[in-house]
């Protein structure tokens, strides 16, 4: 861990200082409001234990976001080869038990044995909001950005709806509709496929200083924003109490999502597949990366070793 | 001192070859137009699979492309003071500026998209699109020159 750390601050200070120049600039737009001064990401923390299952969080998102939500064109231009899929949620808008471009918060069942009892948890389900978020970091249009206060979302004027995103989540939490966005203007029949949609922590309610929709919403104070560090002390301590669990720590390399738990992940049985994704421990999907650009920054010296040992080789031989 | 252009010119061209094609792959093109279904090339649509090939070839380019310039730079620096046969040979045709130019131009932008994917980078929106933009433009433009130079048999140094 501390390893990484230091590799990481390794490459950002040395070779490539230029391009922090260009990161640092990122650090102006930081979200005023709820962001702090020294920019430490914003981090929601979700106590599982509290949760009654009400859906408050749920239609409150529905209702925030509901400006944000895709209007398609209908019928939709013919896609070809014949196997790209028509993804069409527009019908079926009020679908509440699982993610869909029309629905980015959805309530997770899970049961349990706890102490020798059976328990049912509910558990509000969206984007985790990774510290290094592979659906904005490998988005090939760079449609997808993150701010400085640790959210991150997908800019629907210029998705293409390729999926990619998607793909790259190890949770799969976006989610397409066919027949809206910036592929109509191209070739639609060729390339895209319309745009990917999930939660973009209410950005710009955080923007004004406001609360997450969600947050404010529930009666029963489940979730709660704050600086990471803050709320990874509160994580603990709450874990401690209720004697819980903890996830997204770690997971994908850290997210700003962090949920505790009564009981530990692994043991908790819950529906997943389509639009309903596990809590399953992840790997830090962009852990190679980082590696490899390590290895960018040697190859050159190498490389240029190995011409002057050359030189020095046919100089000897020439003398 | 030439001995070494043709396994320079093979290792270049393989580099070439992968890299372009796991850049291309960053797309989600081919799985769509069957490419991926094609026996052997499945992992053309494995996203992490073809990032750590870009990533890992990106590495060999810089590594090959530092190598030919240190060289090309203590040979220009040696001959000038012997004869003059190694500066005329060197010098490059139109073609290979224009290849030249797009190669430092892609390894500019793809070493900054290197850093943006580190944690805690965070650059704005508009230098994000403008380096994938960049980079797919330079992309093509040496592809474009490469398959010119193939197809009329220009070399790099007239
Ligand atoms: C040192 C050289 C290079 C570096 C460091 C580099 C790095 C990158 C990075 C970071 C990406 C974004 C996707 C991802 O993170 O996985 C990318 C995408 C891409 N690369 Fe490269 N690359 C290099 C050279 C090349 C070359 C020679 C080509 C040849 C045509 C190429 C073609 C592409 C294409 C087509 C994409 C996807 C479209 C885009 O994002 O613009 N790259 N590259
Ligand atoms: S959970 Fe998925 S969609 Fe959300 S930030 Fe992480 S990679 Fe992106
Ligand atoms: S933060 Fe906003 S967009 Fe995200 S789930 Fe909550 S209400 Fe929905
Ligand atoms: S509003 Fe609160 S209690 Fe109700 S389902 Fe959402 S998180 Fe649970």
């Amino acid at each position: 861990m501390r390893s990484t750390i230091s590799r990481r601050h390794f490459l950002k200070s040395s070779f490539f200082a230029a391009g922090t120049a260009i990161a640092g600039t990122g650090a102006a737009d930081a979200a005023a409001g709820m962001s702090d001064a020294n920019n430490e990401p914003l981090v929601t923390l979700i106590d599982i234990s509290r949760c009654i299952g009400c859906e408050e969080c749920v239609y409150a998102c529905k209702d925030a976001n509901a400006h944000k939500f895709a209007d398609p064109r209908k019928p939709f231009p013919r896609m070809y080869p014949d196997r790209v899929p028509v993804e069409d949620w527009s019908d079926k808008r009020d679908v509440t038990d699982r993610l869909t471009p029309y629905n980015w918060l959805y309530i997770q069942y899970a049961t349990a044995v706890k102490d020798g009892q059976e328990l049912t948890l509910t558990i509000p389900r969206r984007c985790m909001h990774c510290q290094n978020p592979p659906c904005v970091k490998l988005c090939p249009w760079g449609a997808a950005k993150q701010e400085t206060n640790g959210l991150s979302r997908i800019d629907s004027q210029i998705c293409l709806g390729g999926s990619k995103c998607k793909k790259v989540c190890p949770w799969d939490i976006p989610q397409r509709q066919t027949g809206v966005g910036l592929y109509l203007d191209i070739l639609p029949s060729f390339a895209g496929n319309g745009v990917m949609y999930k939660c973009d922590r209410c950005y710009q309610k955080l923007e004004k200083g406001e609360q997450p929709a969600c947050i404010e919403a529930c009666p029963e104070q489940v979730q709660t924003i704050g600086r990471r560090s803050d709320m990874i002390k509160k994580a603990h301590e709450l874990a401690k109490e209720m004697d819980g669990h903890i996830y997204g720590l770690d997971e994908n390399g850290g997210t700003n999502t962090i949920y505790v738990s009564p009981v530990p992940f692994d043991q908790l049985v819950y529906d997943t597949g389509k639009g309903k994704p596990h809590l399953k421990e992840v790997k830090d999907t962009m852990a190679d990366g980082s590696n490899l650009a390590l290895a960018m920054v040697i190859a050159p010296v190498a490389g240029a070793a190995a011409a002057v040992g050359k030189f020095y080789k046919y100089m000897k031989e020439e003398a | 001192m030439f001995y070494h252009f043709k396994s320079r010119r093979t290792a270049y061209g393989l580099i070439l070859f992968f890299i372009a094609l796991s850049g291309f792959a960053q797309m989600p093109i081919f799985k769509r137009y069957y490419i991926a279904d094609i026996p052997g090339l499945g992992w053309l649509a494995q996203f992490y699979v073809t990032h750590v090939i870009h990533y890992g070839m990106a590495a060999l380019l810089l590594g090959l492309g530092m190598y030919v310039a240190v060289d090309y730079f203590l040979a220009h620096r040696s001959s000038s003071s012997k004869s003059g046969t190694i500066n005329r040979a060197s010098r490059l045709t139109l073609s290979a500026q224009v290849k030249i130019i797009s190669l430092a131009g892609l390894i500019l932008t793809g070493c900054f998209m290197v850093i943006k994917n580190l944690s805690e980078v965070y650059y704005p929106h508009g230098v994000i699109i403008g380096l994938d933009l960049l980079h797919l433009l330079f992309g093509m433009v040496l592809l474009g020159a490469t398959a010119y130079t193939w197809i009329r048999r220009r070399t790099w140094i007239r």
